[in-house]
């Protein structure tokens, strides 16, 4: 049985409509992701499982049962906050049991559930404390532990990570993630940051304008996004979108990237990779999208088993990360990031010659922005 | 600003001479009506007639002080304004106290539970602060009457706590504006409801809005001469009316230093109240500004 089912939920605030139709289902136990730039509806969609919005129209299930009309308090949920929301004038112990002492736990079973969740979150040397002496990333534990102290069916995290220090978001990422593999919770997350996205999530919803652009794993969305704005949205540096033309070869299809002023540049199809919708569009401006790690540096050792297309750029800039070596370089009418191996020796101005994997390589549509191939 | 470094040159500091001359000046000025009412009070009413204004009691003493409290006439009953102090204050503690908590619970209603047309209430509350007093003088004498406690310390304290609510709930209203709404979700969450929410979470965090409130509503209902004198029976007036009454009873020699010493009586609980909470009055009225 579905955990927490979103069933065509619609939100307006006036004649504005924030959540178009949105319908979701997830598994006990999976990891839902939200995520979406600002004002794509998010919080919204967050806040209406959580039942601080009432919603227009659709309904809410949790495990089995329709809850789109109860309280906040009657669903079963915890939430962890953006800002923690952690109460001020409570010492760390008193925020964490005051939702079961709300729901008339017992003190004994009240003492024992802070215990166990201090113990988890490794804050029982903070108890005595009030939430203003507490260091950024202890207040997100508390806040985590307040969640996770009344065991609900679905745990709901509002950004959470978005106010710590770099450092720290990486670390308290890690322990999401190892929290969720330990314990098994249904948890819905909502994030703009593509990276937590990618790495915590069983499941993504990449959201825009109110609606679900794609509801899928994080290798799905990643590497099979619906469309453009997915495409861009996922991955950074993002992907490079290419325009070209697509021509016919021999039968075959063919990208032809206009080159004013050089030699012009075609790209071959891949035969495994081609699509019914191409045909229509044959001699039409298509949108070739390739991440910057389609790109390699030509390695005379790789050449004879690597596949891929040749093409030769000038390098405009480098950028290394350490990891790697950011290259932009101009291709067509436009400038295209490429991610190569930190042993890649070039400067900017000298010409470079990549290999390009196109069967990892996506087609959109240049009007609709909608995948073709 | 203390570590700034000047030279100080003969002119830097004739300048600041001068600066302080004046300020002191301004102080002096500011704090003679006290002093002179504070010295006249003690003064025996042979030293008045004689002396200056200005001059130093050459014999203290305090029995305008007692005369004041205990004996002096107030029209035509010779009691004293004690008894009228105390009267102030049975009327001016019920009073703060009520006004001051619907203050906060509307401000808490107004901010964390918004409902449609919240906004427009809240505007209408605003502007019950401009509404000047004399205006409602009749309408409020009628209300009173059909409630069938014209004359009595409840109707006083009923027209108190009205007309202190559009200031209570604004004084609230905007700081509990600055108190993250989240607090109140995750509250929510936790299963906690609006009256259990308002005393756990709220209450406890609102001490510095409740000290302006309540020196703001003390202040403004122990000074209130107007109301005072409108709706209340002999036995039911506040000082401010028998201080009235006592400075203007006309018989016999007229004696200022009983008049100051009864004033002064009347004044003490505001000052006294400003004293011990002024800090506190500051921080809480700038306390939304400074922090978040």
């Amino acid at each position: 049985m579905a955990a927490l089912e979103i069933h065509n939920v619609r939100k307006e605030f006036g004649s504005e409509r924030v959540l178009k139709d949105v319908s979701i289902s997830i598994d006990s136990g999976e990891f839902l992701i939200l995520v979406g730039p600002s004002g794509c509806g998010k919080s919204t969609l967050m806040n209406a499982i959580a039942g601080l919005e009432p919603v227009t129209s659709g309904n809410i299930y949790i495990d089995g049962e329709d809850v789109t009309w109860r309280t906040p308090a009657d669903r079963d949920i915890a939430m962890v906050f953006q800002s923690y929301a952690l109460y001020p004038s409570m010492t760390v112990r008193q925020n964490i049991s005051f939702g079961l002492e709300m729901r008339k736990v017992p003190k004994a079973e009240r003492e024992a559930a802070v215990e166990r969740v201090a113990d988890l979150l490794q804050i029982t040397h903070l108890l005595e404390r009030k939430p203003a002496q507490l260091s950024g990333g202890q207040r997100q534990r508390v806040a985590m532990g307040r969640a996770l102290a009344r065991e609900p069916k679905v745990y709901l995290f509002d950004e959470p990570l978005s106010n710590l220090d770099a450092k720290l978001r990486v670390d308290m990422r890690t322990e999401i993630k190892k929290l969720h593999q330990r314990l098994g919770t249904t948890i819905v997350y909502v994030t703009h940051d593509q990276v937590e996205a990618m790495t915590l999530a069983d499941c993504i919803a990449v959201m825009r304008d109110g609606h679900i652009l794609q509801l899928g794993s994080p290798d799905e969305v990643y590497n099979n996004p619906v469309d453009m704005f997915v495409a861009g949205f996922m991955g950074s540096p993002s992907m490079n979108f290419i325009r070209a033309t697509l021509e016919d070869i021999n039968g075959g299809y063919q990208l032809r990237i206009a080159t004013p002023g050089e030699d012009e540049l075609v790209l071959p199809w891949p035969e495994v990779r081609i699509a019914p919708d191409m045909a229509e569009r044959l001699n039409q401006p298509v949108i070739l999208g390739l991440r910057p790690e389609h790109f390699s540096e030509e390695d005379e050792r790789l050449t004879s088993q690597a596949e891929g297309t040749l093409l030769s750029a000038s390098v405009a800039v480098v950028e290394p990360t350490g990891a790697d070596i950011l290259l932009r370089l101009p291709l067509g009418e436009q400038e295209v990031t490429a991610r190569v191996g930190p042993k890649c020796v070039v400067a900017a101005g000298e010409r470079l010659s990549l290999r390009v994997d196109m069967g990892r390589a996506i087609l959109f549509d240049a009007e609709t922005e909608q995948r073709i191939a | 600003m203390a570590n700034v470094i000047r030279r100080q040159t003969p002119a830097a500091r004739l300048g600041r001479g001068l600066l302080y001359g004046v300020l002191i000046l301004a102080a002096l000025f500011y704090i003679l009506p006290l002093a002179v009412m504070l010295m006249t009070s003690v003064k025996p009413l042979s030293e008045i007639s004689a002396g200056s204004l200005l001059s130093l009691p050459q014999n203290p003493t305090l029995a305008p002080w007692i005369k004041a409290w205990g004996e002096a006439c107030t029209g035509m009953r010779c009691e004293g304004v004690g008894g009228y102090f105390w009267n102030s204050f049975a009327i001016v503690i019920p009073a703060v106290l009520i006004s001051t908590t619907i203050g906060a619970l509307n401000g808490y209603a107004l901010t964390k539970w918004r409902f449609k047309g919240s906004e427009l209430v809240f505007a209408l509350m605003l502007f019950g602060c401009f509404i000047p007093f004399q205006v409602v003088l009749l309408p409020m004498a009628q209300t009173l009457g059909w409630l069938g406690i014209s004359s009595s310390r409840a109707g006083l304290i009923l027209v108190h706590v009205v007309f202190g609510i559009a200031f209570t709930t604004l004084f609230f209203r905007n700081f509990y504006v600055g108190i993250p709404n989240e607090l109140v979700s995750a509250a929510k969450l936790d299963g906690a409801g609006f009256f259990r929410i308002f005393w756990r979470i709220l209450l406890p965090v609102s001490a510095p809005i409740i000290v302006v409130s309540v020196i703001w509503q003390f202040t403004q209902i122990w000074n209130d001469f107007l109301f005072g004198v409108a709706f209340s029976a002999h036995n039911t007036q506040p000082v401010t009316v028998a201080l009235n009454n006592l400075v203007n009873t006309s018989t016999g020699v007229r004696e200022y230093n009983v008049d100051m010493a009864a004033a002064m009586i009347a004044a003490l609980p505001t000052l006294v109240v400003y004293v011990l909470a002024g800090k506190y009055f500051v921080r809480g009225l700038t306390a939304g500004s400074v922090k978040g």
